[in-house]
């Protein structure tokens, strides 16, 4: 049989068993569109979070007081550790070569007045370079000083919710507000960015490290960021600063310095696991459309049994009545597939259009594997009956018997 | 060109076994024209079916055009079957999806024939059979008698020498059965071998040779 003859019959079956056709054709659509808005959603979420961490850049280290005892599990979070990482660790390892430049950190909360309001809000002491690392902008004003980490100003940088709520369109600019015990001027606002790892950075009051350290009576800081010259130098820098901190710790080690990329790789592992299983689960409503397309096969060869006889009888040999019943899959498993794709693709380009921080898309493996997945499962169950459909006698199946000797 | 010898066909039901055929020997030549008549389960049917290659003998042998077609495999008896043999059934077995004249295209679609050679082909034979206004027609828009034309159609539009009909008048009216009869003994008359199974004695008794069948034996042969 010429393909065109085979793809007309297929063609004339179908339509004429159009409620069938639908039935199969919806189901494989639903398979297709399944794996592939789940692997988008995972894969939506894996690009969301990896962009957070991004925010720092691969070439900043972290440098945090405490050391894991043992290998593996994750750093101390906000451990408390027998030395603490002074401002003195942070000018030394800003020292190092290779070292581009270091951003210091100490957080808490205060409470912020102005003009008799009041809100409380996380308070960051840092200094210059943290809103290079951090690729903080100021809206109007200027960043903090650059006072090489030597003295305390008086002055603030305030996010544009804490400006708002404490202005209510007023320039702030040169205002003097009250953070805990002390008066800081403001020098500058940041342009709103939203929450990012964790921060809310629209609604927070930066001010000098020193300043800080002071205000809440502590020398020690949560955390220090390097940010080093080139991605090549990383490792090198990595563990100069755990020897340099060792040296000056009295021969303890007692720093834990993690760089980004074992932060995101770890991420990573966690967030493609997790795509894999959604995708996983996807596959199942695959599986279901595949014992679905069985079943209707079955059932048609048994409607189609004389047919199958009458074709044989005709000169249809069992190879091209397999080949006839198989491509009428393959032909369903092709369309629902195509426009199982184009359903999803359709459904993704709404949903990227409704959310602005996050984007989906499904992945170009996840588009083949689910197209390819639908083909395999269609043909496969597709066989047997097929393969029934092939083995029938023609006598037998002219007369409507599905095995010999059926009355 | 048909040599039929010892053929024996048995058949399990229950606990019994039946004899369809029993040592069933005969041979035809080109061009004749035979019916077969018998009462239901003399083996009349069960002889038309080895005949048309649509069932095998349980043994003797099966000689066409000097082959023995009993030890040839699925595959080669389907080619030779959509070579050499054309079929009429009583239930005439039309696609209902498909127009007269794609019925009558399907052999040939079947073996894969070039569709221009296809469309000369069919041309030919509705006009043989005076179908040609009825060619777009589907066989549910057709009388019985146009239906078992169309039927013959595509039994013969692949030209083979053999034309095997199974009650071919069995579902028409006395009519239209009238019109089937001439039509193949029209096709008999251009050469080619009729073999018609049949109930009607009337019919039966056109065939210049009539044989009959009881308990799956011939046990009469009369030419006329």
């Amino acid at each position: 049989m010429y393909w065109r003859d085979i793809f007309s019959f297929i063609t004339q079956v179908l339509n004429r068993q159009r409620f069938r056709t639908i039935v199969l054709w919806v189901a494989i659509s639903i398979g297709v569109v399944a794996v592939n808005l789940l692997t988008a959603l995972g894969e939506g979420a894996k690009t969301f979070v990896l962009d957070e961490f991004n925010l720092l850049g691969r070439n900043t280290l972290i440098t945090l007081p405490g050391k894991k005892e043992t290998k593996g599990g994750m750093p101390p979070i906000t451990g408390e550790s027998p030395r603490s990482l002074t401002l003195e660790d942070a000018r030394a390892v800003s020292r190092l070569s290779g070292v581009k430049t270091v951003a210091p950190l100490v957080l808490g909360n205060v409470d912020v007045s102005y003009a008799g309001k009041l809100r409380e809000v996380m308070l960051v002491g840092t200094s210059r370079s943290f809103f290079l690392i951090r690729h903080l902008e100021v809206a109007q004003g200027q960043l903090l000083p650059d006072s090489g980490l030597q003295r305390g100003e008086a002055v603030c940088v305030i996010g544009n919710k804490l400006r708002k709520e404490l202005f209510t369109g007023k320039s702030a600019l040169g205002e003097w507000v009250r953070a805990g015990g002390s008066r800081f001027r403001v020098i500058g606002v940041l342009k709103e960015s939203g929450t990012s790892f964790g921060f809310d950075m629209d609604d927070v009051i930066i001010i000098p490290v020193q300043s800080a350290q002071s205000l809440f009576n502590v020398d020690g800081l949560f955390r220090l960021f390097t940010e080093v010259r080139t991605y090549q130098q990383l490792p090198d820098v990595k563990r100069k600063i755990v020897e340099l901190l060792k040296q000056r710790h009295e021969g303890e080690e007692d720093v834990t310095v993690i760089s980004q990329d074992a932060m995101l790789s770890s991420v990573q592992d966690i967030l493609d696991t997790l795509t894999a299983a959604v995708a996983g689960i996807a596959s199942i409503s695959m599986l279901v459309a595949g014992i679905l397309i069985m079943n209707m096969m079955i059932i048609t060869v048994s409607h189609r049994t004389k047919e199958i006889g009458l074709l044989k009888a005709l000169g249809a040999t069992a190879a091209t009545v397999r080949l006839l019943f198989l491509c009428e899959a393959g032909l369903i498993a092709i369309v629902a597939s195509v426009s199982g794709l184009a359903f999803s693709h359709l459904v993704l380009m709404l949903a990227n259009g409704y959310f602005d921080d996050i984007q989906f898309h499904s992945p170009w493996w996840s588009q083949l594997g689910s197209v390819l997945l639908a083909m395999v499962f269609a043909l496969l169950f597709a066989w047997l009956p097929a393969q029934r459909a092939a083995a029938l006698a023609p006598v037998d199946a002219l007369q409507g018997k599905q095995q010999r000797g059926e009355k | 060109m048909i040599e039929l010898k010892h053929l024996e066909k048995r058949f399990q039901i229950g606990d019994q076994t039946v004899h369809a055929l029993d040592d069933v020997s005969l041979s035809i030549t080109k061009g004749e024209y035979i019916s077969v008549m018998g009462p239901s389960g003399s083996g009349k049917s069960t002889l038309m079916n080895i005949l048309g290659l649509l069932d095998r003998a349980n043994s003797g042998e099966y000689w066409l055009d000097g082959v023995n077609v009993s030890a040839l495999d699925e595959a080669e008896r389907t080619r030779l079957r959509s070579e050499k043999i054309g079929f009429v059934f009583q239930s005439y077995h039309l696609l209902a999806r498909l127009t007269a004249r794609e019925n009558i295209e399907l052999p040939m679609v079947l073996s894969g024939v070039p569709s221009k050679e296809r469309k000369l082909k069919v041309d030919a034979v509705l006009e043989k059979l005076s179908l040609i206004d009825r060619a777009h027609h589907s066989p549910n828009q057709l009388s019985g008698g146009q239906r078992q034309r169309v039927a013959i159609g595509r039994a013969i539009v692949m030209k083979p020498s053999i034309l095997l009909a199974d009650e071919p008048t069995g579902n028409l009216d006395s009519k239209s059965g009238a019109d089937v009869t001439l039509l193949l003994e029209a096709l008999n008359e251009e050469g080619i071998t009729l073999i018609m199974v049949t109930h009607d004695l009337a019919i039966g008794a056109r065939a210049r040779r009539q044989l009959n069948m009881l308990d799956g034996r011939i046990n009469d042969e009369r030419i006329t």
